[in-house]
């Protein structure tokens, strides 16, 4: 079966993003959009952990302790950056002020129901971090994962069956198969893979699709 | 003549009480507050609650205090990591008790407490596992739930410099947790690297003033850690 490979769907989310924006990247998959973000646009992306306007990895042997993102990696300030606290970071998502989010998923509902922190399998160890702010504070909720699971199972679902992460927040999902856009009739498909039909992804994805209108 | 610094990390923690509540800065490393915690695991306080957005990295630091069995409760938002392996041990042998909180709403109660804030509504968490129990209301149409402040006996912090009067400034992400846990503890504890001559601080670029801290520490940066 034709797929996105996991850069062309970091590239494709890229291209969504404006000049301007005000961006934060999950941690996981959703980092690698940071390596396709156009270069003529000015966009800033914010680390839940207190920085504005974060660059890219250091050269080795520039690394500094102190300069870190949310998965605890050194990265780079870009000029005009700017440190802040954490009540400040988490006022940039909850109060909306923070255009976009890329987050990974195990799950996505029909209505945009997001779940993406835990199994909720007993023995589990949980953590959360930022991932709930993030989903319900950004403008612009998008989804980044393959559409099936290992096991060949839709990850985008009637009703979610893990532990919700946020409730109706999703905006868009992009999947190694298509693009789609949550809404109350259902999900609009934006994208399709080449070499698969809207039947093929209707039958590959058990809640309601319909073509968005162009 | 006002002067919080003391002359030691042991000083400074020596009358921290069992079962008393202690917030930790840091976000992962960047921020941690290392030789207080040492200090505190030498001073041997036990039964205590712990404030920190994780729970430990590797085998120093929080983790090394973990390691000690003398943290009863643990309040974080992130606490299994690649390296987490002390805490995993300790909770899956029910060891310890975690509260896990959402990040921006520990981050929110830690602020709550500091501002002398009774409760607030937050729309993080609303519908989750994480907000079961709690009182929500729903205003202008969004749904949001109800939480509470966290208060502490004592923070911990990591600042760069601090003046005489206690007023501090970071360096770059390792201020994190650092001004909202210093207001919000009844007595809040900064290690620097430096010690600033009073009136050398910009009083523009002060991130804390002096109101919130209580007592500051110089701890020198190790000669292992690379200066920027």
């Amino acid at each position: 079966m034709a797929r996105y490979s996991r850069d062309q769907i970091a590239a494709r989310i890229a291209r969504d993003i404006p000049e301007g924006a005000y961006v934060n990247l999950g941690i996981g998959l959703p980092t690698l959009v940071a390596n396709h973000l156009p270069k003529d646009r000015e966009i800033l992306l914010q680390s839940e952990n207190g920085v504005l306007a974060m660059g890219p990895a250091p050269a080795p042997g520039d690394e500094d302790p102190d300069l870190i993102n949310a998965s605890k990696q050194p990265v780079t300030l870009l000029p005009g950056g700017s440190f802040f606290h954490h009540a400040d970071s988490f006022a940039m998502m909850r109060g909306g002020h923070l255009d976009f989010c890329v987050l990974g998923a195990f799950q996505v509902s029909v209505r945009g129901d997001l779940a993406n922190w835990h199994t909720g399998e007993p023995d589990a160890i949980p953590a959360i971090g930022g991932a709930m702010d993030l989903a319900i504070g950004a403008k612009h909720v998008f989804v980044m994962m393959e559409h099936l699971t290992k096991q060949g199972e839709s990850k985008i679902v009637e009703t979610c069956t893990y532990p919700l992460t946020g409730v109706r927040c999703v905006s868009r999902i992009y999947t190694d198969l298509a693009v789609l856009d949550v809404t109350d009739e259902g999900l609009a498909v934006v994208d399709v893979v080449d070499g698969l039909s809207l039947d093929d992804l209707a039958r590959l994805t058990p809640v309601r699709l319909f073509r968005k209108a162009a | 003549m006002i002067d919080k610094f003391v002359a030691s990390v042991t000083e400074a923690v020596s009358d921290i009480r069992d079962g008393a509540t202690v917030m930790i800065g840091g976000f992962g490393q960047a921020g941690m507050p290392a030789e207080l915690i040492d200090a505190l695991i030498a001073q041997g306080a036990r039964e205590l609650t712990i404030v920190n957005n994780n729970a430990g990295n590797g085998d120093t630091g929080l983790a090394a205090l973990l390691a000690t069995k003398r943290v009863r409760r643990i309040i974080c938002s992130f606490p299994r990591q690649i390296d987490s392996w002390v805490f995993d041990a300790l909770y899956r042998s029910g060891e310890i008790e975690l509260e896990l909180v959402p990040q921006g709403n520990l981050a929110e109660r830690i602020r709550a407490a500091g501002a002398g804030i009774g409760a607030f509504f937050t729309p993080t968490g609303y519908g989750t596992l994480l907000a079961e129990g709690k009182e929500t209301r729903e205003i202008g149409g969004r749904h949001y739930v109800l939480e509470y402040p966290i208060h502490a006996d004592y923070a911990l912090i990591k600042a760069d410099r601090a003046d005489r009067f206690g007023n501090l400034v970071y360096r770059k992400t390792a201020r994190n947790f650092g001004p909202i846990m210093a207001s919000a503890a009844k007595c809040t504890i900064a290690q620097v690297r430096e010690k600033a001559q009073l009136g050398d601080l910009d009083p523009e670029s002060i991130v804390t003033p002096g109101i919130f801290v209580h007592r500051v520490v110089e701890v020198p940066v190790r000669a292992t850690r690379r200066g920027a």
